[in-house]
Order: C-alpha cells, then structure tokens, then sequence
C-alpha cells in the first residue's frame, strides 16, 4: 500500500468524519424512538430521556395492542399489500417479458403508449370519478386495481429481461416445442430472482405505506388501511380523546397519549424494515437497471 | 397492421420468426389471404395475451382520466355525465388565473420543488463519492445499511415524527433548546418554517437512498485509473476531481434534467399531512389545491382545469429539458 500523504490524510480524516455525523444524524432519531417507546411516559414528556431508556413502561405498548382501529388497520393494510403485489408481480412481469421480445410485432408502439403515462396524466379528479363510476368507491378493490401496475416498473423489468434471457436460450427452447407461456413460466420467471425481489420490495412497500388511496377512495373505517389509522393517531391525536373517555386524568392522558405515538411509530414501521435487509443485496442490481435505462 | 409487420423487419429479429422455424412447423397456416401484419400477430398470440391485463389498465385507468380531463372545458354536473354537461370553454382556467390564489399556489409549488432540488439534489453526490472514497468495508456497510433505512418510512410515520420531535411543549428538540435557554419554538405552525422542514426531513428520508444510483456509477469506474494517477503521485483530492467527478457526470446530468422536468409536481402526500391552518399561507400547494377544491368541495370542473394546468406544464417542461440536453449533447432521457 502506498503510504498517503499528509493531505490525503487530511481528506480521509474528513471524509470519515463528515460520514461519521451523517450516520449519527440519521440513527438517532431512530434511535430515540426506540428508546422513547419503551421508557416512561413522563420522562420522555419531560426530556430527560436522551441516551437510554428511562422508568421501563410498556403501557404503550399495551394499549396499541389493544386498539381495535389500529388492529384492524393492520390486518387490512396486510391483506391490501399481499394481494396489490400479488398483482403487481403478475401484469410487470407478464407485460415486460412480452415487451422485452423483439420478435413482438407493434412492440415500439405499444411501449409508446406506456411510457406517455408516465409524462402526461389526465389528474386527480378524471379519476377519481372514473373510479366512482366503476362503483370501485369503498371497496376492497379501489385500493388494488387504481395502482394494479407501475409503468417504471414495467421499463426496469424489460431491461432486466432483455439483458439476462440471451434471444438463443429462447430459441433453443423453441427447438426443443416450448410455446411462450411455457417459456414465460418455466424459464424466464425462475431465472429473474434479483428482479422478481426488487419488484416485491418496491411494490410491497409502496402499498405498506400508502394512504393517499384510503384517504380519496374509502369511507368505512373498517376498511381504513394502517396509515390512514397511523394519521388519526400520530398527527390528529386519536388517542388522547379515546383516553380522555375514560378516567384518566386529562394530563396523564395527554403524557401517555405522546408516548404511545414512539410505540406506534415502531409497530407500523418494523415489518417493513424487517424486509428491507433480505432484500438490500438486489437493491444495486435494481437500481442499477434504472441507471442504465436513464 | 403494416406499421407492425414493418417495425418487426426493421428490428430485423427472425431468430425466432416462423420463417426459421427449425422444426418447420406452422401454428399459423400462411394462406394468401393472411395479411402479413396478422400473420405476425397470430403467430405470437401467446404473448399479446400476457401484455393483454396491463394494456387494459392502461387504457382504463390512465387513458380513461385523459378522456375525463374533458371536464376541464365543461361545467360537469355528476347527472348529465362527461359528454352532456355544457361545454363553457376555457372559463375555470381564466377562474384560476384571476383568483388571488392562483400565483400564491403556483409560487408555492415551484419554490418548494427548487429549494428541494438545490438541498436534495448534491448531498447524495457527495455523500457517494465519500463513502466511495472510505475504506473500511464494515464502517462503510454500517453507514449505507443505517442510511438506506429511513427510505422505506412512510410519509404518514415521517410527518408524525416531525410532530412528536417538534411539538412545542414534549418534543425533543424543544427540550434541547430549552435546555440551552432558548425560547421553545412550535415549529410546524410557522410557516417560514415549512419549507425547511419538509426538504430537511426529505433530505434526512432519502439522502441515502440516493447514493445507490451514483454508486452503481462509480463502481462502473475502471480501477486502474485510480492506480496510475496515485502512481504518478496524484492526491486523493486530484483523484475525486479529475477521475471520479468526469465518472459519474453522465448519470449526474441524466437526474438532474428528470429531475428539473418534475419541479412542478411536488406530490401531494407529505405537504397535505403537514398543513395545518398556521401555515397554509406556505404549505397550500397546486396538489392539495387540486383535493381540497375538487373532492372537499366538489368543484369537479374547476379542479381538473387546475390539475389540467399543471400536468400541462410538466408535460412542457419534460419536452423542454429533453430538448435542452439533447441539444448540449447530453442526449435525451429518451
């Protein structure tokens, strides 16, 4: 190894540091909640928690548990992000391999016809009452078929297929009488693990943490998805009028409503975290295709 | 039909083409009468009915909305449907222009998009070509593991985290700056703050995630670069400037005209959530306009021609910037 000069090393020291402060101002936060979820109430409330959980309370936690909205709201959020990816893999996939064959005649046309929604949109209200006069409003359905494909999506996975399912693995299996469908299933699917992982993330994400959708096109609470449940809770203060109802004292009611905020942050977001790092080694290649269709 | 048959020629793929079929089957029987663009069509059946469910959706539910933006020249009523209702011109834009609203909204929407731009746009450049630079393999997978995760946060999760460490009397920050003896600010009700905080807040969500791109770029950079010029007793500054920098221009431009070609499309989730009556005067952009009037109040028509508008100025701007950097040489997004 060559020895660094005495300004590289300067610039080293630096780079280290400047890295070093943006990992600390990115976990902290994280980390106080973390920390703040399972403390004490009134020690958060009053900030002397700062470094490590203080007066160990999992009241918090208790009562998120035990709320029949944010329950709920979790169980439709799971069923909303199962079947939306569900059907989000089958139309990218499907459409982008036939798209990635050069052999499909009007293949340019219809790409065209694709990639103009991604530029151009007829708004929010066009559609709202385009799904209105579906008879879609508060149904399981408005909050699946509205998004049932991303156009981005479908360009990353067609330049996944084109440069990793060489044209003579298909012509070979076209030899041996293997039809599209077949080819499809059994060779070009098994073949795009990276791809098909990428797309389950950003698609099951996307649906996780949406609520734009609820919040336009349901009516029925018991329809809500988690993060319309979330936006009561965290920025509408939910909680603490439920308190309120009962005999808490209004004060104590207000402490334990802030803290369970910490407590509900963690629960809405672990699930999604927990998927992130299984699938972190496919986000370069993903990202990667994006790069070079940019 | 022609069109079709003439763009598989040009593409010139017969690899897998029924003339070349080894096998010599024919699914298709190739009669005089078959045209040759149907022959083509007939021939890859298969595939056009796995395209079939998304060119429906497309057409559903995003050529449909196109179709329905009609309303913007109407005075929709929900029972005479999109083509009964009276057609009344350009009337709601002439509305929108003369409201007092109008230019605050549009001001609004477009400071936001370039003050995000200016902020959000070079720290994952720099942050990129720092941790590109760092050495250590477990630091540096520490710092892009923790960076990364604030991504996958929803904008629900991100704005009640601004409200519980910024609310006034419990939250974190104002402890802190009591702490120093400052004056305890309500943050979120300020509205010369909510610009800052909704780009600072993005920054923190997605600076990481930013970098993956520009890595990508900078992995693509051959290492023997890097050897000559240390050989030749280059600094490590030289080197980021001249071998890295040149690098990842290409992918830096690239964003940065998709990028300017989206500044009028601020999206309407984190804004909304951050609204509060304190600082509407800042947060009320063209996206939470286009809502409010239009599926509070019911004003159909006159929000779609304010939704019209603004998709019509993206749609402007994407064409121009293309334009532009196909013109400097940087070649178009497409």
């Amino acid at each position: 190894m060559i020895r660094l000069s005495r300004e590289d090393r300067i610039l080293n020291a630096f780079i280290y540091a400047v890295l070093g402060i943006a990992l600390l101002v990115v976990a902290y936060p994280l980390y106080f909640i973390v920390i703040a979820s399972v403390s004490d109430p009134a020690a958060v409330n009053t900030g002397t928690v700062w470094l490590w959980p203080r007066g160990i309370n999992l009241e918090g936690y208790s009562r998120i548990f035990a709320d029949r909205d944010l329950l709920a709201g979790y169980r439709n959020t799971v069923l909303y992000t199962v079947a939306g990816t569900l059907l989000n893999l089958a139309l990218t996939l499907s459409s982008a391999y036939a798209l990635s064959r050069k052999d499909l005649a009007g293949r340019n046309v219809i790409m065209g016809l694709l990639a103009f929604t991604m530029f151009f949109s007829g708004g929010l209200i066009p559609l709202y009452l385009l799904v209105n006069n579906m008879g879609l409003y508060n149904t399981f359905l408005v909050m699946i078929l509205p998004n049932a494909v991303s156009v981005w999506n479908i360009v990353i996975a067609r330049t996944f297929f084109q440069s990793n399912i060489p044209d003579e693995l298909h012509d070979a299996a076209v030899i041996d009488g293997c039809n599209d469908f077949r080819f499809f299933l059994a060779i070009a699917i098994p073949l795009s693990t990276a791809l098909t992982a990428v797309l389950t993330v950003f698609y099951a994400v996307g649906h996780w943490n949406s609520y734009f959708n609820g919040l336009i096109y349901l009516r029925s609470k018991e329809r809500f998805p988690l993060q319309l449940i979330l936006r009561g809770i965290l920025l509408q203060n939910q909680f603490q009028t439920e308190l309120q109802t009962e005999d808490v004292y209004a004060a104590k009611a207000q402490m334990l409503a802030e803290s369970i905020k910490y407590g509900v942050i963690i629960v809405a977001s672990v699930p999604v975290l927990i998927l992130y790092p299984f699938a972190q080694k496919y986000f370069v290649k993903g990202v990667m295709v994006c790069a070079i269709k940019g | 039909m022609s069109l079709e048959s003439t763009m598989k020629n040009r593409d010139g793929v017969g690899l897998t083409g029924r003339a070349i079929r080894p096998d010599g089957r024919r699914a298709v029987p190739r009669g005089r009468n078959v045209h040759p663009g149907l022959h083509a069509f007939l021939r890859s059946y298969q595939l056009y009915l796995l395209l079939l469910p998304t060119l429906i959706y497309i057409l559903v539910f995003h050529y449909g909305p196109m179709y329905g933006v009609l309303i913007a020249f109407k005075d929709f009523k929900p029972h005479l449907g999109i083509l009964g209702s009276p057609w009344v011109g350009f009337r709601h834009f002439i509305r929108f222009f003369n409201s007092p609203n109008c230019w605050i909204i549009v001001w609004n929407t477009l400071g936001l998009s370039l003050y995000q731009l200016a902020a959000g746009f070079p720290i994952p450049i720099f942050l990129a070509m720092a941790l590109n630079i760092v050495s250590g393999r477990y630091f540096k997978n520490t710092v892009q593991m923790v960076t990364y995760a604030p991504h996958f946060i929803s904008t629900v999760v991100m704005v009640g985290m601004l409200s519980v460490f910024l609310s006034p009397s419990y939250g974190m920050v104002n402890h802190m700056l009591a702490f120093f003896g400052l004056e305890r600010v309500f943050f979120l009700g300020k509205p010369e703050m909510f610009q800052s905080l909704y780009v600072w807040s993005g920054v923190w969500q997605d600076a990481g995630w930013g970098t993956i791109i520009y890595l990508a770029a900078l992995s693509g950079i051959d290492p023997s670069l890097h050897e000559a010029a240390t050989v030749d007793g280059a600094t490590l500054f030289q080197r980021v400037r001249h071998i890295d920098v040149p690098g990842i221009l290409p992918t830096i431009v690239v964003l940065l005209i998709l990028n300017l070609g989206r500044v009028m499309s601020v999206g309407f989730e984190k804004a909304y959530l951050m609204q509060n009556a304190l600082n509407l005067g800042k947060s009320e952009i063209i996206a939470t306009y286009v809502y409010k009037i239009g599926l509070l109040d019911a004003q159909y028509s006159f929000s779609a021609a304010v939704g019209l508008f603004n998709s019509g100025i993206n749609f402007i701007l994407l064409l121009t910037v293309n334009r532009i950097s196909k013109a400097l040489g940087q070649g178009g997004v497409w």
